[in-house]
């Protein structure tokens, strides 16, 4: 779940009331959040570091809020803030609605056919007439931050560049040029570099150096001009230092680029509707009809839904409502997200339970239910029972046992993290033998047992031979061979294109 | 089964037992082992050999002990006390003419013995002269007070010696100080000069003959260890897995079939409206298989319906508009959670004519996470399902609060929380009485459409589920706060051995 840091005593003066750790705890449990720690700067820092390094840090509270991972519109103050006086019927549902400029055209960002081959898609927003202060500020620069972890994907999806749109002058362009055309001062930076530079440069920035894979090898690197060939920026690395936003700043331009278009949108909505007091995208989307999910009245539902931010209203055809969902909620995809809204502005604990009425006579799984009568008895008869890893070491099937790995029919693990995660066991042995050399101070004897699943590859799905076409070949019962059609795939690799049959056998059992 | 402790008693100590008992008959008030073992020629130890026995046959005699400190003489102190200090060797050993001072320090007893004769004044040195400084007497003759004292110590005339030179000899380690430990010894409120002999067991002869009524027979020792059983013990774990198996099969729940450790991406994943992009498909969290790699198997036509309700929606749904790839579902993996099996159960329930079924399952599931001291690779699930018509988060809330009460807990709350396959999903809170607050029991949710229905499930059948992991109550249950001496091959085997039963209502 991501986690916001709210200072407590801000967000209780936005909200317009104090409340107890414990009244909070109460709200966020009604609402669906989780208020996971309260804290400080300094407390934050002692615990990290040490104490001496914490000594002048800030030691105002600090509210650690976890939000639901689907909720982009909560994931910082301004966001937390309308959610929940909306929720307790303090604010209004808010209406986001586009607003034109004052005077001239719509600002306009060309998107330029080089750019398929990085990072195709764009979507840019102005926000205008903004005030900051320096907490708005942060807040704004801590909420980029927040979505590029989240649904950006380490800015891997979506990056996101915001500039003083008075600092510079449109149409922009979104294009894409090899690193060496690439020439411009960065963010923070004094001088001018080029893109191969500036990897370079970053190669030990401790938070930059992150994201240079998402561009490095690629024969183009994205880039944003203004009308006069300023560069905004060279997503998803570093914005130019020319249009950098400051508490002075009052229009903003925020250009998302992205390889996911949905996600691009998604992200812009949540800057612009979170930062608009005045102005935003609009997206009136996806007005959702549906029945009143609920035994009460369609009048407290649709009630019920206006306090989560869905506007709602009667249509008069039934009992039917018409949901307005702002571009803040694109968690909402399906009917069932509104019934989950309605459900939590009653609040879950006001429901009333109720039992399924289905008669069902219950089955256990066979396997299972051995396996219970066997326990029992194994135990009964002097041995101990344990509970081993599944995962192992190769050498634990393998070598130890006197076995090539290759020979046991060992599914392997692709990205183990240790050497104790390579494959998953083919015997209980390992495990069983583990567990007394790690139990050598306990007296003699030592009786084990486990009775649990092992993993083998399916031999019948022998990836040689073409499957229902190949048999093996068993002599006094026992396996000589196989013989088969040859699997599509493997003639394809030896560069054949003709069917292939084949019979291999061994013929020492006939000595 | 209670065995008395075992009493040494030979032939040899009975005698020291009866001259204990008679000493002490004449005694006015009481015997000091020690001076009762000096008397007797025995060791120290014999006596409190002797004192011990008596001692676990009831109140025949009252023992206290004691500890006293003596003066004894180091190793060194005794060579001393025969042969004479360093000192006085040096002495002793000076002729008349002198003796060279590097002859003087080849002997064993020269560097330290000089010193000491040197400020006892009893020699002199004479650097002038040829091949070396020559050491001479000073006096005609000395005493070696050092050898008397220790010869007063060893003689027990200790205590003429004073506090300040026994601390010097003490510093020189030709003295220490030992502390000795005794008893005295008094009468019982069962004393008598004879020791009636008690029986330890009774006998099948003693039976038989009647004898054991004449027979005096030795009180258990409650408070020894009993002998440990030899026998065989369940892991706890899985007597808590037997519990919960249990009280599902005692709500009707039909166990689903979970012996596939490995499972394809599209059944844990995206069978379940889980999008491919999502963090927990990440190879931090999700083990993924070079071998075999890919299942290539499947429903053909279910599987195009899931990639449709993925990329543009339907089912009443707008999807998540994202390019969904067949490569990613065919990744082997792992299973993340037993949910994949229960995917599959409806799915396969899908292809019938429906019924309302309930469904559970207890396994293992595999994440890639970092770990400690409460968290492993390897942890087991619990899961219950119900589908069934028209249900609804008020059936979720009832069925939970029938599985609660099973495990003995009648206070519920709800939270709400996120699922990427349920919607709406709650979090379960219970009352911990002993903390005095609410913690988290589990989680649930109701299925959400864009899985159900391209399965192709009616339209008003609707699936409640709820999990729990296996291994939280069951390290609450047992105390055991390091979840590696629970599961795994470090298993703390005592604990499995000393495990409780497991009762989960109590």
């Amino acid at each position: 779940m991501p986690t916001v840091g709210v200072k407590r005593d801000l967000l209780f003066k936005a909200l317009g009331r104090s409340y107890t750790d414990e009244e909070f705890d109460e709200l966020c449990f009604q609402f669906g959040l989780e208020l996971d720690e309260i804290t400080s700067e300094k407390e934050l820092i002692s615990k990290e570091q040490n104490d001496s390094k914490a000594a002048g840090a800030s030691d105002v509270i600090l509210y650690k809020i976890d939000v639901p991972a689907n909720r982009y519109d909560l994931l910082c103050l301004e966001g937390l803030v309308r959610g929940l006086q909306v929720f307790k019927n303090k604010l209004e549902a808010p209406r986001y609605v586009r607003v034109s400029p004052v005077s001239g055209q719509p600002q306009k960002l060309i998107i330029t056919k080089e750019t398929a081959a990085v990072r195709p898609y764009a979507v840019a927003a102005v926000l205008r007439d903004i005030t900051f202060t320096q907490e708005r500020y942060d807040s704004f620069i801590e909420l980029q931050e927040k979505l590029h972890q989240n649904i950006c994907r380490k800015r891997s999806i979506v990056a996101i560049g915001t500039h003083d749109l008075d600092t510079t002058s449109g149409p922009f362009t979104y294009t894409a040029k090899p690193p060496s055309e690439i020439c411009f001062q960065p963010l923070n930076q004094t001088k001018e570099f080029t893109a191969t530079e500036l990897m370079s440069l970053y190669r030990t920035d401790s938070h930059l150096k992150h994201y240079l894979h998402i561009i490095e090898d690629k024969p183009v690197y994205p880039v944003i001009y203004d009308s006069n060939g300023i560069v905004l920026s060279m997503p998803p690395i570093i914005n130019g230092d020319h249009t950098k936003i400051s508490l002075k700043t009052k229009n903003v331009f925020i250009e998302c680029t992205a390889t996911d278009l949905t996600k691009a949108k998604v992200v812009l909505d949540t800057l612009v509707t979170m930062f608009s007091q005045y102005s935003s995208q609009p997206n009136l989307k996806h007005v959702f009809i549906s029945s009143s999910p609920h035994s009460e009245s369609t009048e407290t539902v649709a009630q019920l839904l206006t306090r989560m931010c869905l506007l709602s209203k009667l249509t008069g055809v039934g009992d039917q409502i018409e949901v307005e969902i702002p571009p803040t909620r694109s968690d909402i995809i399906h009917a069932c997200d509104i019934v989950e809204d309605a459900a939590i502005a009653y609040g879950f604990n006001n429901i009333t339970r109720t039992t399924p009425r289905s008669y069902t006579v219950a089955t256990q799984f066979p396997l299972n239910k051995l396996t219970e009568l066997l326990r029992q008895d194994v135990a009964a008869a002097g041995f101990t029972e344990v509970l081993t890893f599944a995962l192992c070491s190769k050498e634990d099937v393998g070598d130890k046992l006197g076995k090539k790995i290759s020979e046991t029919g060992a599914a392997h693990i692709s990205n183990p993290k240790t050497a104790e995660f390579q494959v998953a066991r083919t015997t209980l042995l390992p495990g069983l033998l583990k567990t007394i050399a790690a139990n050598k101070k306990m007296p003699l004897p030592l009786k084990l047992f486990e009775i649990s699943d092992v993993v083998l590859k399916d031999k019948s799905k022998d990836s040689i031979f073409f499957p229902g076409r190949c048999a093996e070949i068993f002599v006094d019962g026992k396996s000589v061979g196989r013989l088969g059609v040859l699997h599509p795939n493997v003639v394809t690799r030896f560069e054949l294109t003709m069917p292939c049959s084949a019979l291999e056998m061994d013929i020492e059992p006939f000595l | 089964m209670l065995s008395p402790p075992t009493t040494t008693c030979n032939m040899a100590d009975t005698g020291v037992v009866e001259a204990l008992l008679l000493g002490l008959e004449k005694a006015e008030d009481g015997v000091d082992s020690l001076e009762l073992s000096s008397s007797l020629g025995v060791e120290h130890q014999v006596v409190v050999g002797a004192v011990k026995s008596l001692q676990s046959v009831g109140e025949v005699i009252s023992a206290e002990q004691r500890s006293s400190k003596h003066w004894q003489l180091t190793e060194e102190g005794v060579e001393i006390s025969e042969l004479g200090s360093h000192e006085a060797r040096v002495f002793e050993c000076i002729p008349v003419e002198g003796l060279l001072q590097s002859e003087l320090m080849k002997l064993p007893f020269g560097k330290i013995g000089f010193t000491k004769a040197m400020s006892n004044k009893w020699i002199r040195v004479d650097k002038t002269s040829e091949g070396g400084p020559l050491i001479f007497r000073s006096v005609q003759t000395i005493v070696d007070q050092v050898r008397e004292k220790l010869l007063n110590v060893l003689n027990g005339k200790d205590a003429e010696l004073e506090e300040k030179e026994k601390s010097e000899l003490k510093k020189r380690r030709l003295l220490s100080e030992v502390t000795v430990k005794s008893y005295w010894i008094t009468k019982g409120s069962s004393f008598s000069t004879t020791i009636t002999k008690q029986e330890t067991e009774l006998t099948p002869e003693m039976i038989v003959s009647g004898n054991w009524k004449d027979n005096k027979f030795k009180p258990y020792n409650f408070e020894a260890m009993g002998v440990p059983l030899d026998c065989g013990h369940l892991h706890p774990l899985m007597k808590v897995r037997t519990q919960f198996r249990q009280i599902f099969l005692e709500m009707g729940f039909t166990e689903m079939p979970t012996n596939n450790f490995i499972e394809s991406s599209f059944w844990n994943f995206d069978s379940l409206f889980q999008p491919q992009q999502h963090p927990a498909r990440d190879q931090h969290d999700t083990f993924f298989l070079s071998d075999p790699a890919l299942t290539l198997d499947f429903p053909q036509d279910y599987l195009q319906r899931v990639k449709k309700v993925h990329t543009e929606g339907g089912f009443g749904s707008q999807g998540y508009k994202y390019e969904w790839k067949v490569e990613e579902a065919q990744k082997n993996i792992l299973r993340t959670h037993t949910t994949a099996v229960s995917a599959r159960m409806l799915y396969k329930l899908a292809q019938q004519k429906f019924t309302p079924v309930k469904y559970f399952s207890i396994d293992r599931v595999f994440r890639n996470e970092t770990l400690d001291a409460t968290h492993l690779a390897e942890f087991h699930q619990i899961e219950g399902v119900v589908a069934d018509y028209d249900l609804t988060l008020g059936d979720l809330m009832g069925v939970l609060h029938q599985f609660f009460t099973k495990l003995g807990i009648t206070k519920l709350r709800f939270k709400p929380a996120y699922n990427p396959y349920t919607e709406p999903s709650m979090e379960v809170f219970s009352y911990h009485e002993g903390l005095e607050k609410w913690v988290e029991v589990g989680n649930s949710g109701v299925f959400r459409p864009e899985m159900l229905l391209p399965m192709g499930l009616p339209e008003d059948v609707s699936v409640i589920a709820w999990g729990l992991s296996l291994e939280r109550p069951t390290m609450i249950k047992y105390g055991i706060n390091n979840i590696r001496e629970l599961v795994g091959h470090k298993v703390n085997l005592q604990m499995v051995y000393d495990g409780p039963i497991c009762r989960l209502d109590t």
